[in-house]
């Protein structure tokens, strides 16, 4: 596992708003194709950390940071990189599904493509019923394409989400408690499509479930006051935790 | 001990505010009030219409529908036609909305999404201040501050640079279409930007975000995503801005130059529906002249509430097609 470069990489990371300090100086490899999950109690600064990762945390009002953050080795943070650039392959699933109700399911999954520029409608189509393959959502809607994204429901509406962020096919996705306002019927659909997108991304996903971080993951890192407590293979922090405070947090003893 | 007693003393005699049975009369009587309210204002329209129909009835019966489509207004003859009123008040009221729809927005948009955070409010705060001031001031300023720099560069310039449109040819006055039509629009941006602004605050950020996170510029989330979640209160402000500039009478009598003639120039003074009640009301000696008076109020009653209910239809479909 040494031997590959990580996909993504953070150096000492620390994010701010204005003088408050939310992330700590965390530094964090994650390898491709994998799914990494970040857990700890709310407050705990990984939604943060999470949002360093596609340069979204300086949209938020008083948003800076220090440390470096890498991406196949290349500094993100670095002056002559364009924010846009990256969020095209880095991309990001919120809690709350966000579709955009003006606009059909299909213009939803097409939005991030329509930004690039004009594609031919034919290869427009073609990525849209990919990607809503790919997010288990095309047999449920292949027949109202046209139909406003508002009419699904919450859990389709937040895979519709994960299709329209997997359509420009970016390489990273970064999930922030993607299945929080979701019923369990909808979690269960979302975390099986997080294993299977590995294949073809890695995935970073915060995570308030411990159960759902041990499901899916690969890795685990603990974040406690804007702290990193503690990282490893899942199976190792779920069983054996170095830490008393991760013991502590994925026994549910406290958090 | 004691309980059993008083329980069944209030069994033997039910009192219907309190307890389980009947409603309570305050809520009854507050019901009423409040519907009484409601009703009084469509009553209200109502009897307006009611009175500007019933007070210009010799009008009517004098020149029938003729009065929309006949352009002689002369009150010495005894002949009235109202064509250059009704287009004076679309005409200058349509080049203020195209004129300040564009401006508006832009500032609004500009203010909700790209300026410095401490300048946001400061300058929303003040453009909400030119809503406060009376028109009749805006009618002075106009004729001691904009006419002048109209008549002395601006109006020389587009005759010289699009004379070639009739809208731009003709004799130079101060007083004109396009200056009503200009201090119209200084009016009524305050409206659509406040409004505009309103609605786009009132947009979730996490549809802001979630454009971005797709690797939107911020002109291209304000394009796709933010301004049309907002449309349908987009189109709110606009109509009423709309509303504003349709019975905008002071500062348009003082600046329209008040000639009652529809000319291609928009260099040339013209006549609103308002502007000509405001002026000969006070004056008017015959019934004629006053019923005639009357029926471009009711003109200008019916093109307003023709507009607002285009409009409220506008919002009502754009509304249903986004779902929402």
């Amino acid at each position: 596992m040494g031997e590959q470069p990580p996909r993504m990489e953070t150096d000492k990371l620390s994010a701010m708003y204005g003088k408050f300090t939310a992330v700590k100086g965390i530094s964090l490899s994650f390898a491709a194709n994998q799914v990494h999950a970040l857990i700890g109690p709310s407050g705990c600064g990984k939604s943060t950390y999470l949002r360093t990762l596609n340069r979204l945390h300086e949209v938020s009002a008083g948003g800076w940071i220090t440390g470096r953050v890498l991406l196949d080795g290349e500094d993100i943070y670095a002056s002559s990189v364009n924010p846009i650039q990256l969020r095209r392959r880095v991309g990001m699933v919120f809690q709350k599904p966000t579709p955009f109700p003006t606009m059909s399911i299909r213009d939803n999954v097409a939005a991030g493509l329509m930004l690039d520029g004009r594609l031919p409608k034919a290869e427009v189509d073609e990525i849209v019923e990919r990607s809503l393959r790919q997010a288990a959502l095309w047999d449920e809607v292949k027949d109202r394409l046209k139909a406003s994204a508002l009419g699904l429901s919450g859990g389709q509406q937040q895979r519709l989400c994960l299709a329209r962020t997997i359509a420009p096919q970016p390489e990273v996705i970064l999930l922030d408690e993607p299945t929080a306002s979701l019923d369990p019927q909808g979690t269960q659909r979302i975390e099986e499509l997080v294993v299977s997108l590995k294949e073809h991304f890695t995935i970073i996903i915060v995570t308030h479930n411990m159960q759902q971080a041990a499901r899916l993951s690969d890795t685990t890192s603990f974040f406690y006051i804007g702290q990193l407590i503690e990282h490893g293979t899942t199976k190792q922090i779920f069983t054996a935790p170095t830490h008393e405070q991760t013991e502590a947090y994925i026994t549910g003893r406290f958090g | 001990m004691t309980a059993p007693t008083k329980s069944s003393a209030v069994h033997q005699a039910p009192d219907p505010t309190s307890g389980l049975l009947g409603t309570s009369r305050a809520d009854q009587f507050f019901k009423g009030l409040l519907t009484l309210a409601a009703l009084l204002i469509p009553l209200l329209l109502l009897a307006l219409f009611y009175e500007l129909a019933h007070g210009s009835a010799p009008a009517i019966a004098e020149f029938g529908l003729k009065f929309l489509t006949d352009d002689v207004w002369d009150p010495v003859a005894e002949i009235y036609g109202a064509w250059p009123l009704l287009f004076g008040t679309l005409l200058t009221s349509f080049i203020a909305l195209v004129l300040a729809v564009p401006l508006s927005l832009g500032v609004a948009i500009y203010l909700t999404e790209f300026a410095p955070e401490f300048i946001r409010k400061p300058v929303a705060m003040l453009i909400e201040l030119l809503a406060a001031i009376p028109s009749v001031v805006y009618g002075l300023w106009g004729i001691f501050v904009l006419i002048p720099i109209l008549r002395s560069t601006v109006f020389p310039f587009f005759r010289d640079t699009l004379g070639f449109l009739p809208f731009f040819d003709g004799p130079i006055y101060g007083p004109s279409v396009l200056s009503a039509s200009l201090i119209l629009t200084i009016m009524i941006m305050p409206f659509i930007m406040s409004v505009s602004r309103s609605v786009l605050l009132a947009v979730p950020n996490s549809q802001r975000e979630a454009s971005l996170a797709l690797g939107a510029t911020r002109w291209e989330a304000v394009r796709t995503v933010i301004v049309p979640y907002a449309r349908s209160g987009i189109i709110g402000a606009i109509i009423l801005g709309l509303g504003r500039a349709l019975g905008e009478t002071m500062a348009v009598t003082m600046l329209i130059g008040n000639r009652h003639e529809i000319s291609a120039s928009l260099f040339a003074p013209g006549y609103t529906m308002a502007a000509v009640i405001a002026n000969e009301f006070s004056e008017a000696g015959t019934t004629l002249h006053i019923a005639s008076l009357t029926y471009v109020a009711l003109l200008l009653f019916v093109v307003t509430v023709i507009v607002n209910a285009g409009a409220r239809l506008l919002i009502w479909r754009v509304g249903r097609k986004s779902g929402g």
